[in-house]
């Protein structure tokens, strides 16, 4: 008996404050949380903005392999693809060249395998970018990185096409 | 009144508001092997409520795929006295009820199970509640019969956690696990991933993205209040609780790739327990808390492995697919459930420890992140239909089948919580 009245308790708890004020607490944190959006999605906006004073900046030039940000990957892999390595490369020697220029490396996957493990792997993309932009001339606290596993596909797709797409790691200079 | 084993009274401190409609629609495939056949007679004074107890008891019952049920042919008693035995031959069992408002605005709900081939009764209570009640009400009374059938405990009252994305809005949903009342617990235009339930269900840890990375949250289902539990450089995800509560396991990336550390709730006391270059993530401990299932490439392709819950040596389970990935602990340790993973397509496997035979439970090739229902019958996941997310459930035996459709929005991550005690 105890045992009923004792769990509709706990139902009853936890439904009422589940509902208590379910606006407010779902507002906070999405409205704390803007500003980190606006810088993912709008990077290259955010470059342009930053570098606009410099008009010979080669990351402006439209012509430029520094206007590729991109690397790709094979499904379940972290090695930079060969036709990639020029693009990644390039970034490196620019951030040599610019030592006040720092950029995050988002590793991505496609959403076949389990979240967490994409997680995981997106970080082993970042990384990898990351080794080869260090090898290539840039000063490894000029690049951090980190994953959004699955949970941002650029293509939404449920085929080759988009995933494709989605394994991925970019350059996103700050 | 004397004939009912009991007469509970609920204390009620604060108001909740039920939806008004179900989330979710449900269709149901298969069967049991042996499905009891069972006739849920319509309470008198039912219609007078927001719910009809018998709809939502037959329902439940039905959903089990344990119970099937018997026409009552328009009859309609409510008390053991207007029961003429003989009309129910069909069924194994009778339930019939009655439900009437108090002066104070409560609702008094009497039920009973009767056996009709023993013609005695096997069941009988009397709950009084709130009106907005009912249906926990509901769910507890399909408890009682699954469990006096079955032998084992019912889990309609138990409650899931799952992530509904709609659009760019990223909702942290509580429901029944019916996929009624469902309350969203966090908000975001991030990510949110990976829900896993305090085993006393109070408090949801998580995983988002709002810091521009993966961060683990913990938040209380009571107040509602959340706290940061882990946000080293790097990656901080896949919560999982220890049986006793008293810790958690977490996959972090400060020291490079993905390992597996044990961290108090409060965020101290952080041990790693993973040192290789690989991947090891998605640990869920052992109910009796000594071991510790994960995901790990270690070799080579993404396999299921065990190791003591202070580190050391790790066993690696899985053999067959290409790549296994979440392993979750059946709740009586025998065995786990994961996700198999072979010529590119995703199912829903189970392993038992003794015999290390696997069963491959489903079949649409796109199922994910599974977890047991408490009682160890079911198995909640997440799979695809018509291009959207959708919950799913099936029977740890994989006879019985159940699509949960969302009204909207994609549903991801699914976990099933514990037994509410």
């Amino acid at each position: 008996m105890k045992k009923i009245s004792f769990s509709l308790l706990l139902i009853s708890l936890l439904s009422a404050c589940a509902s208590d004020k379910p606006a407010d607490v779902a507002q906070a944190p999405a409205a704390e949380a803007q500003q980190p959006a606006a810088q993912e999605t709008a990077p290259a906006q955010q470059t342009a903005q930053a570098t606009a004073p410099v008009a010979t900046d080669a990351l402006e030039d439209p012509n430029s392999i520094l206007s590729k940000r991109s690397a790709f990957f094979d499904f379940d892999k972290s090695v930079v693809k060969e036709e990639d390595k020029p693009v990644v490369q390039a970034h490196g020697q620019y951030l040599k060249e610019h030592a006040d220029r720092t950029v995050e490396v988002q590793g991505n996957c496609d959403e076949r395998g389990s979240s967490e493990y994409n997680l995981a792997l997106g970080q082993r993309r970042a990384d990898a970018v990351k080794k080869m932009l260090v090898v290539s001339g840039a000063g490894a606290k000029q690049v951090t990185t980190v994953s959004f596993g699955e949970e941002k596909p650029r293509a939404t797709g449920h085929n080759e096409a988009a995933w494709s797409q989605n394994r991925r790691a970019d350059i996103a200079y700050k | 009144m004397k004939k009912y084993i009991g007469n509970i009274s609920l204390v009620l401190l604060m108001t909740f508001a039920l939806s008004a409609h179900a989330a979710l629609d449900i269709e149901i495939t298969g069967a049991g092997e042996h499905q009891i056949p069972v006739s849920i007679v319509p309470f008198a004074g039912e219609d007078l409520l927001s719910q009809k107890i018998s709809d939502v008891i037959a329902s439940d019952l039905k959903r089990s795929g344990m119970f099937r049920l018997v026409d009552t042919a328009g009859k309609t008693p409510h008390e053991t006295s207007e029961v003429v035995y003989a009309d129910w031959s069909a069924a194994d069992a009778l339930t019939i009820g009655s439900a009437s408002k108090l002066a104070d605005g409560r609702v008094e709900v009497k039920f009973r199970l009767l056996d009709t081939h023993k013609q005695s009764q096997m069941l009988g209570q009397s709950v009084v509640a709130r009106m907005d009640q009912v249906r926990a009400i509901a769910h507890r009374i399909s408890d009682l019969i699954y469990e006096k059938f079955t032998g084992d405990a019912g889990v309609f009252s138990t409650r899931i956690a799952y992530v509904n994305k709609d659009g760019g809005m990223y909702r942290l949903v509580v429901a029944d696990s019916d996929g009624y009342g469902e309350q969203s617990v966090l908000t975001l235009k991030h990510p949110i991933m990976s829900p896993s339930w305090s085993p006393d269900g109070s408090h949801l840890a998580y995983v988002t993205f709002e810091q521009g990375r993966a961060v683990t949250y913990i938040q209380s289902l009571y107040t509602r209040q959340r706290f940061v539990l882990a946000a080293f450089p790097g990656s901080n995800s896949s919560p999982a609780w220890s049986p006793d509560g008293k810790q958690l396991a977490i996959v972090l990336t400060r020291e490079g790739n993905s390992n597996i550390y044990l961290v108090r709730p409060d965020g101290t006391g952080l041990k790693r327990l993973t040192y290789t270059d690989a991947i090891d993530t998605e640990p869920s401990f052992s109910p009796d808390g000594r071991y510790i299932l994960f995901a790990s490439d270690r070799g080579g392709s993404v396999q299921i492995y065990q190791m003591p819950v202070d580190g050391g040596f790790a066993e690696r389970l899985t053999f067959e697919g290409n790549n296994n990935f979440s392993p979750r602990y059946s709740p009586d340790g025998n065995g786990f459930v994961y996700m198999y993973s072979t010529g590119g397509q995703f199912y829903i496997a189970t392993m038992d420890f003794q015999t290390r035979q696997m069963q491959v439970l489903t079949d649409v090739g796109w199922d994910k992140k599974p977890s047991f229902a408490p009682n160890g019958k079911i198995i909640l996941f997440a799979t695809e239909s018509l291009g959207r997310g959708i919950l799913a459930t099936v029977s740890s035996d994989g006879r019985v089948k159940q699509k949960m459709t969302p009204q909207q929005g994609d549903i991801r991550e699914p976990m099933w919580g514990p037994f509410l005690k």
